[in-house]
């Protein structure tokens, strides 16, 4: 009896895991296929055909360039804010942690104009930039201000709970025995950290390398320049380029793909959110 | 130690471990330079408006007409999330098949896909030549460049945000409180209804207000399933888009203020809901 009435019987179990399979194969696993299949719509030629353009190449080296900016800037704080945050205590902290998340309530497409409004022509910094001969928006560094506010609290999000489970134990032990405070950084808390940095950083990374609209309201779109891989997508999408569109972006669903695979071995390997917890 | 050597006054509580200054003077200059004060930019720029001007643009019937749009769709398909969001991380918590790992995997996916490539892929799946919507246009239901298209791109974006927020929960939830209500003689679905959804009730609701948020404020998906006609399928992120294009400032920065001030209302609400919810159930 007791079975029976704190599980599902066989046959509504069955019913609820088929649902829940027709439901994710619809709406997750469908575009993800229906991308590659349109990507391929000519065969592997086709495909490197369409890849294989200066323009393309120019997105994929820029996509690479942001990320290798915002991603490297985002551990800096993520750790700095960690440490602050959990091996201390003082007034004002859950405030801080809430104003860190800020920028996840934030529409892409804000993120991008409160950057428009500061340093775009009109903006409040626009006449002082054009006297000195500058560019921010409509120029990689806007890209990289526009990036870098999107993933803000990706790193310093996955640190802050980890470190505050792990304590200072381990640190206050190392001072005592003579470590200097980066020594104890380094051998100490880095090697307790590393997986949950890791985890930061690749959400951090698929994010920078994917985001869209924040990117495309202080980029210009200029073709070979400012054209991200994700623009680069748009644009092609909509000159009715299909082929090349889905080209572009099952480069970018293979960055998801690779990004899902590492993110469940850290999460099965090491324990991380125990594969539940965001 | 440190509790013997609080000294009043003191702004924070000594600690032997060196770095404060460093990181917290670098961690707040950094979030000031970065979040604080270009988001701050826009509340000034919104307030340097005037308020008739405010009204005029921010309230316009094109951009009233956008919001109930945004606003409809994300709640809609944040509704639809709740539901299949529940089963799904029911179905992943408590019963185990083949498969499951890639499955809950799989569930991260719309956090790690770029949202222009998520929205690519389903118009071609929802256009009326496409996958799916070649069945569907027969039959006379219009999916993609519908506000139907909108919230099937919502539906993918806000997913995995209930998933997540509910399995945890789902997965500390004692076995023996539903032994208990069994063997007190409920049935399942009283157990369901009575002990087990009060229970997820403030985990399912964060999901829910997290999809929900995140929809409102949603473009890269939506763009190419909604079709973008101004007054019909066009949702308020890009009429602000559409606003810049045509340097009308003052319009976007209008659009902007009152999402954001209604996006922050709503997570307020829900914050308030939850806050009376723990108290009335004495935690």
């Amino acid at each position: 009896m007791t079975m029976r009435a704190t599980t599902e019987g066989f046959a509504t179990r069955l019913v609820l895991i088929t649902v829940a399979m027709l439901f994710l194969g619809f709406f997750l696993l469908l575009p993800l296929v229906a991308v590659f299949s349109e990507a391929l719509k000519q065969g592997i030629g086709g495909f490197i055909e369409h890849v294989d353009t200066p323009d393309a190449w120019a997105a994929i080296r820029l996509t690479l360039l942001i990320a290798a900016i915002s991603v490297p800037l985002n551990i800096v704080f993520g750790i700095a804010a960690s440490w602050a945050i959990t091996k201390f205590s003082f007034p004002g902290k859950s405030l801080l942690i809430t104003l860190i998340d800020l920028p996840f309530s934030v529409s892409p497409v804000v993120s991008g104009l409160i950057f428009v409004l500061l340093f775009g022509a009109n903006g409040l910094f626009g006449a002082w930039l054009a006297e000195h001969d500058l560019k921010i928006i409509f120029a990689v560094p806007g890209i990289v201000l526009a990036t870098v506010f999107i993933t803000f609290p990706f790193v310093a999000r996955e640190l802050i709970p980890l470190m505050m489970e792990q304590g200072k134990d381990d640190e206050e032990a190392a001072l005592s025995l003579g470590a200097s405070g980066w020594q104890t950084f380094w051998h100490v808390t880095l090697p307790n950290i590393r997986w949950g940095l890791l985890y930061g950083v690749l959400l951090c990374n698929a994010r920078a390398m994917g985001e869209f609209g924040a990117v495309s309201v202080v980029s210009g779109h200029i073709r070979g320049e400012t054209n991200t891989m994700p623009l680069h997508v748009e644009i092609l999408y909509n000159e009715y380029d299909f082929v090349g569109a889905f080209a572009v972006a099952s480069l970018l669903a293979c960055l998801a793909l690779v990004t899902l695979v590492a993110k469940s071995v850290l999460e099965w390997r090491f324990d991380l959110h125990g594969g539940a917890k965001h | 130690m440190s509790s013997t050597s609080l000294t009043a006054g003191r702004w924070r509580r000594p600690s032997v471990l060196p770095g404060f200054g460093l990181t917290f003077g670098f961690s707040l200059a950094w979030l000031t330079l970065i979040v604080l004060i270009p988001l701050a930019t826009i509340f000034l720029k919104a307030a340097g408006m005037g308020w008739s001007q405010f009204v005029d643009v921010g309230f316009s019937p094109r951009a009233i007409a956008a919001y109930r749009l945004s606003f409809g769709t994300a709640a809609a398909a944040g509704l639809v999330n709740a539901v299949f969001g529940l089963l799904v991380a029911w179905v992943l918590v408590r019963y185990s098949f083949p498969g499951q790992r890639v499955i809950s995997a799989l569930v991260d996916l719309p956090f790690a896909l770029p949202t222009a490539v998520a929205g690519i892929a389903l118009t071609a799946l929802y256009a009326p030549t496409g996958w799916v919507g070649q069945y569907l246009d027969p039959l006379g239901i219009k999916v993609a460049f519908t506000p139907i298209g909108i919230t099937i791109a919502l539906v993918f974006i806000g997913l995995p945000f209930v998933v997540r927020s509910v399995e945890p929960v789902l997965a500390d939830l004692g076995k023996d409180v539903e032994e208990a209500a069994a063997t007190l003689g409920a049935t399942r679905s009283q157990t369901f209804s009575r002990v087990i959804l009060p229970a997820i009730g403030p985990a399912l609701l964060t999901g829910f207000a997290m999809a929900f948020a995140r929809g409102v404020g949603e473009y890269g998906s939506v763009i190419f399933i909604s079709g973008n006609m101004p007054g019909k399928t066009e949702i308020a992120p890009l009429l602000i888009v559409t606003q810049l294009e045509q340097y009308a400032y003052e319009g976007a920065t209008a659009i902007a203020t009152v999402m954001m001030l209604a996006s922050f209302s709503i997570l307020l609400l829900i914050n308030l809901i939850q806050a009376q919810g723990r108290k009335r159930m004495g935690a």
